[in-house]
């Protein structure tokens, strides 16, 4: 029985970075930011395990980053509704210009999941179709979840619009 | 002519603005002056133009509009009665939970939480605590799940108390509601009960239950779920045949179902149009594989067959709990771990390892090791997630919320391009979005 690595690796070769199990056992593969779009509709697909369903994309602040310049860690989870796999994608950002692809033209799920992102971290998506804040006024400045961000003391927003 | 250097920094270049800014900001006026402009220029142009090449009519349904669920605004583009488009503008209730999780200790956050889908806080705590329960690797002990399965499925019914009584009131059938609150009433009576409170619960524990079962909520719960049959019998018996409902619900917001999954659409209006995936027979957990029940499945995707799966959903839940109270397990309501879990009172007067440990955990909390861990519950709604990320101190690093409201609020607009403006009101109804959830 293979695993997705050997899939990935068989049909785009050096896409997956790593490869580890986390303390629920569950599978996560790093993937090369440059190959997000391409891994994504490997795995969509029958061959890659039918990973139709994308439940979840969010991201993590490390501040510290990983020592490659890169201090967003992206985490999609998918999920197999043929077989219940369950599998998670994990992509870094960078710090200075955090962009990565949108996987919105693979799953449209990921339409408001990445607004939501780039509404609180600032991580843009390449290729979204709509970008804008989600969550937050339009007119908001700063992203609050980046560890950075200060708690409390923010300035009561007033709008002058009627 | 100009030679003043304003400074204007011409390398930048000129970026247009997302679809959804710009359209709110086209809809929104800054001053009395300019609404009345803009009323005045849509009325000259709606003269001026032959019928069929109108402008559509830009209309703000919301946020404070009764049928929307609380604060959903919906920037609606109308042509006639017909919808042509929408653009949902959320986030009027965003409070910062997950903002405000990282300030706080493990167990702090459970507190927080429960407030976000503030119908179902049995599923939002669920689902946090068994993410930091991977993290620790802790095994609950198998009263505590079968106490929150019991939970739950109470839990499930009164959400679904509140979107049958709710969307009634949308679609004209005001009684419903004084009939599902009356039960919905008792069963938050019974959350008081075992935890406290009646609405924003906070029961789960990381590693099991705060409490065990009190003494009579077992003899007052079963008198529950032997009338709630039959008062479900009563709510159908209002609305199954009745013509209004049936003609505003019928062939009302149907998507197909793949483009339903690809809206990672989930919950009952995914199984409505036939699709099984309920994450508690797909991915069992908190010990759902021990239990009897079926996923009541529609085939034709619409919201008449939202109600109807809900409707059976509730049946199942009923079954569910008196599973519970018929083969509810001896033994402990949470782990044994005095690290994680605060030792019983009693033992304070006595033990001083027992103080210690009890002073430690309401200080300064629990460490978890650093990691990552997502773990799903099936909510009302549909998939509640939460991923929870450690980098091994006492406070989470990033605590997230995938709420299926806010998911499944991305399948109106497709559902509601070319519909009626009064269908629309049926179609946000039966996806049974709760604002504090969506916004967090």
């Amino acid at each position: 029985m293979s695993g997705p690595r050997e899939l990935i690796d068989a049909a785009l070769p050096g896409a997956v970075v790593d490869l580890f199990e986390d303390a629920g056992g569950q599978l996560t593969l790093e993937v090369d930011r440059a190959r997000l779009g391409e891994v994504a509709r490997f795995l969509k697909g029958e061959q890659g395990g039918g990973f139709v369903l994308l439940a979840d994309v969010t991201c993590v602040d490390i501040l510290d980053g990983d020592g490659r310049g890169n201090r967003f860690r992206l985490a999609y989870q998918l999920f197999s509704i043929t077989s219940g796999d369950v599998l998670r994608l994990r992509v870094w950002a960078d710090a200075e210009n955090p962009e990565v692809d949108s996987v919105q033209p693979v799953w449209a799920t990921a339409d408001w999941l990445e607004r939501e992102v780039y509404d609180m971290f600032g991580v843009r998506f390449a290729g979204h179709p709509d970008l804008s804040r989600i969550l937050l006024p339009f007119d908001w400045e700063g992203h609050p979840l980046r560890r950075d961000y200060p708690i409390g003391g923010e300035n009561v927003w007033f709008s002058d619009a009627v | 002519m100009s030679n003043v250097d304003l400074g204007r920094d011409t390398s930048l270049p000129h970026q247009e603005l997302p679809e959804t800014e710009r359209i709110v900001r086209e809809v929104e006026a800054r001053t009395p002056a300019e609404a009345a402009a803009r009323t005045a220029e849509h009325e000259r142009r709606a003269a001026e133009d032959p019928v069929g090449a109108r402008d559509p009519l830009v209309l703000n349904m919301g946020p404070h509009h009764p049928s929307t669920h609380g604060v959903l605004r919906l920037v609606t583009e109308l042509d006639g009665e017909v919808v042509r488009d929408i653009h949902p503008v959320i986030g009027y209730l965003h409070t910062g939970i997950e903002k405000q999780c990282e300030n706080k200790t493990f167990w702090q956050a459970i507190t927080l939480v429960t407030r976000m889908d503030y119908l179902s806080p049995f599923f939002n705590t669920h689902a946090y605590t068994q993410s930091v329960e991977k993290l620790l690797s802790l095994d609950v002990p198998p009263r505590a799940q079968w106490i929150r399965v019991m939970l739950s499925e109470l839990n499930r019914i009164t959400s679904h108390l509140v979107w049958l009584g709710t969307s009634g009131l949308e679609l004209g059938a005001i009684s419903v509601m004084f009939y599902t609150f009356r039960e919905r009433d008792r069963a938050l009576d019974l959350f008081e009960m075992i935890a406290g409170e009646r609405m924003n619960t906070r029961y789960f524990q990381v590693g099991g239950c705060a409490e065990d079962i009190p003494p009579g909520f077992e003899d007052l719960l079963r008198r529950f779920v032997d009338e709630m049959p039959s008062r479900i019998d009563e709510y159908e018996g209002l609305l199954r045949a009745n013509p209004i409902w049936v003609e505003r619900t019928k062939g009302i917001g149907i998507l197909p179902a793949e483009q339903l999954i690809d809206l990672g659409v989930t919950g009952p209006p995914l199984r409505a149009a036939g699709v099984d995936l309920d994450l508690r027979k797909a991915r069992p957990y908190s010990g759902y594989e021990h239990f009897d029940f079926s996923v009541p499945l529609g085939t034709q995707g619409d919201a008449y067959d939202r109600f109807l799966v809900r409707m059976a959903e509730m049946r199942q839940s009923v079954r569910i709990i008196e599973q519970c109270l018929d083969g509810m397990p001896e033994g402990p309501s949470i782990v044994d771990d005095r690290k994680v879990v605060l030792p019983p009172r009693g033992e304070l007067a006595t033990s001083m390892e027992s103080l210690i440990h009890h002073f430690k955990l309401v200080t300064e909390g629990f460490t978890v090791p650093e990691g990552e861990a997502y773990s799903a519950v099936e909510s009302p709604r549909g998939e509640i997630g939460c991923y929870v990320a450690s980098d091994g101190g006492p406070k989470p690093l990033r605590v997230h919320m995938r709420d299926a409201s806010f998911v499944n609020l991305q399948a109106l607009r497709p559902m509601a391009r070319g519909a009626l403006l009064s269908d629309m009101v049926a179609m946000i109804g039966s996806l049974d979005n709760v604002m504090g959830g969506v916004d967090r």
